[in-house]
């Protein structure tokens, strides 16, 4: 889906280092397709062991909304599972702001129309103390000018180029690889190292 | 051709390059690529729906690794579900002509362990997997990295995936190890010492004369965490015990096809003065057996520390209370009531030696339950031809069948809520050995000693009892 400027609510979820395993635990892993992860996002934080839902968990708290996540630094570190961009897209997050992120995490969100957003420490302090006081607090999310803003005051995101192009056009690398087939072959034949 | 003075890694990725524009990402040629039954089935589902192919069938090698049960691999898989997935792998395999060492094969296992107990992981290479643990091939002096199923299908599709070149970090530790110290404890120790996080956005090479002096398995056991800090792979420039590691196993090359690869594998190497992006120095005399008390692999101490206190991020008190552990302990004393040795980490065939040659003579104790987990066919025969598997079962432990096993708990192996295990494998997030599940990240020795004594022990206590040596 194309990704355009919008504006919504977040939901903060100021853990650190939240790996993958607690985005989607592996044994949800068995799926053959895409769909569907997305009632299992954070399950383990989410529902205790007989399938309530915890109440002190932030996806369970109803003045949380929105399709923006805003959390701690190294968001999806681990395993490569690309099961996690899945499940927080099927949720219906397209933005996921931190300090950093993960690098495989970074490229499967990217892959799968979710705008990872780099921030500094001090503005993400901001960011949870405004939605602290003020659940609703809109967040603008400007992909084209690489600007985001809350609050009058506005901060700017780096991108690459070509990620950005593909985001808000709905491209994907596919495209792009298959297109390079003819200079991948002339690559092959004088490739001689293995 | 440029005289310039080169990193082992940007000697490898320049020569891999298809096409470099300032605009996008670079078009990066892939040699080898791993798929498993967990993030390979959307893939191909992917090619089909767009009417596209398999370009290169014969640079791809599958196997069935993290869903397979580790007990009666000869009868059908009892859960429906992971039935199905390793099911739908033979189909796409088959149906895109793709090589599979499927259940029951000889050459099937951990897919970080049997690429290079084949030949096929080979220095120079690029490899990548859908798994982040591919970093383990870098060992070898390849550039090995994990990839999420959309790029799996982008190399099918084309065998290249699209890249932009990371920084590069050199970790160089030198000295000799002490007694009861080994290559797991210097990685557990450096992600310990630089965090989590620490070389996210980094290619690391390891160097330095505590990693030369290494075996390959010790190497591969190296790069495979460099994952757990973030980094996008790590890698060793290969040596003669790389070569000799390589020489006569099934994919290695052969004959006249053996000097033409050598000519190649000889200039790998970082050039004198080849800069880093960062450099960070450690000494091997400061490294004791490590272990994990937290819920990520940065959370290490020495056997013989406390476990710190939180520093106001309340990270570590988050942990403490997921652990029901307290900051200020120590951990030595502390009852266990599993030991995992497994994983792509540590189940190779020293691993298998280095814990039976422990454990002679020795019973488990009676609170833990042990699982010994080999990480392919391969290692399991090997380890039956030597007669460990008796030396494991008058010790009590229970050797299993190839596969990821408690490491994810995908399948039956799960560690209990509430349980404590300690753990040759990678990673001590919370519920990664199964819902609610305890982790401590050891060595195989320390997870060995834990077995015997039914508690966190500091190995070297034990070594000195049984004038037993590393
Ligand atoms: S053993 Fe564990 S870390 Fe290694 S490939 Fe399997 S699941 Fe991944």
């Amino acid at each position: 889906m194309p990704f355009d400027k919008f504006i919504d609510t977040a939901v903060p979820l100021p853990a650190t280092n939240v790996d993958t395993d607690q985005i989607i635990p592996a044994r949800f892993l068995k799926a053959t397709t895409r769909e569907g992860f997305g009632k299992n996002l954070f399950r383990d934080w989410r529902y205790d062991n007989e399938g309530n839902e915890k109440s002190d968990f932030v996806l369970n708290q109803s003045i949380f909304s929105g399709s923006i996540l805003v959390t701690g630094k190294n968001f999806g570190c681990g395993s490569s599972r690309e099961h996690a961009a899945w499940a927080l897209s099927d949720y219906g997050f397209k933005v996921v702001i931190s300090t950093f992120f993960a690098d495989i995490f970074k490229n499967n969100a990217l892959n799968n129309g979710i705008l990872p957003i780099v921030a500094d420490a001090v503005t993400m302090s901001k960011i949870f103390k405004a939605i602290e006081i003020d659940p609703t607090t809109k967040i603008e999310i400007d992909l084209p000018n690489e600007r985001w803003s809350f609050d009058r005051e506005t901060y700017s995101f780096e991108i690459n180029a070509f990620k950005k192009e593909c985001l808000i056009k709905g491209y994907n690398n596919m495209d792009y690889l298959v297109s390079k087939k003819g200079p991948i072959e002339k690559f092959e034949q004088e490739h001689i190292y293995c | 051709m440029s005289k310039k003075v080169k990193t082992l890694f940007d000697k490898i990725y320049d020569k891999h390059v298809v096409e470099s524009r300032d605009a996008s990402p670079d078009v990066f040629y892939i040699d080898r690529h791993f798929i498993h039954e967990v993030t390979s089935p959307q893939a191909f589902d992917g090619l089909r729906k767009k009417g596209l192919t398999v370009a290169r069938p014969k640079q791809t090698i599958a196997t069935a690794d993290h869903n397979v049960p580790t007990l009666n691999q000869h009868l059908p898989i009892k859960e429906m579900l992971s039935r199905i997935q390793v099911e739908t792998l033979t189909q796409n395999c088959k149906e895109f002509g793709i090589d599979l060492y499927g259940l029951g094969h000889e050459n099937q296992g951990i897919v970080h362990v049997i690429g290079p107990e084949l030949g096929i992981t080979q220095p120079g290479m690029t490899i990548v997997c859908g798994d982040s643990h591919t970093s383990t091939h870098g060992a070898f002096g390849s550039i090995a990295f994990g990839i999420g199923t959309s790029e799996v299908e982008q190399v099918l599709a084309t065998q290249c995936v699209l890249q932009s070149k990371p920084k590069t970090m050199k970790i160089e530790i030198n000295g000799a190890l002490s007694e009861g110290v080994l290559s797991k404890d210097i990685i557990l120790y450096i992600i310990s010492k630089i965090s989590a996080a620490g070389a996210t956005g980094y290619f690391v090479e390891y160097c330095g004369t505590a990693i030369s002096s290494l075996s390959m398995e010790a190497r591969m056991t190296i790069c495979n965490m460099s994952i757990e800090m973030g980094a996008r792979g790590g890698l060793i420039a290969p040596d003669e015990i790389t070569f000799e590691y390589l020489k006569g196993r099934s994919f290695a090359p052969k004959g006249e096809d053996w000097d033409k690869k050598m000519a190649y594998w000889s200039t790998l190497f970082s050039d004198p003065g080849a800069s880093f992006d960062k450099v960070i120095n450690f000494d091997a005399a400061d490294i004791e057996p490590m272990i994990t008390y937290g819920t990520n692999p940065g959370m290490g101490i020495g056997i013989s520390h406390a476990i710190p206190t939180d520093d106001g991020t309340g990270e570590i008190d988050k942990a403490m209370s997921y652990m029901n552990l307290s900051s200020g302990e120590n951990l030595e004393g502390q009852q266990i009531d599993y030991v995992f040795i497994g994983s792509c980490t540590n189940s190779r065939i020293e691993d298998l030696r280095l814990v039976a040659d422990f454990v002679k003579d020795k019973r488990k104790a009676d609170n833990v339950e042990v699982w010994i987990v080999p990480g392919s066919k391969k290692v399991e025969a090997q380890a039956i031809e030597e007669g460990l598997d008796q030396i494991f079962l008058k010790a009590g432990f229970e050797l299993r069948q190839p596969g990821c096993s408690a490491c994810l708990a995908m399948n039956e192996d799960k560690v209990p809520a509430g349980k404590y295990c300690v753990s040759t494998s990678n990673r001590n997030f919370e519920g990664r050995q199964g819902p609610g599940s305890r982790t401590f990240l050891a060595s195989p020795l320390t997870a060995a000693a834990a077995a015997v004594t039914g508690k966190i022990t500091d190995v070297r206590k034990l070594l000195k009892n049984t004038t037993y040596a590393v």
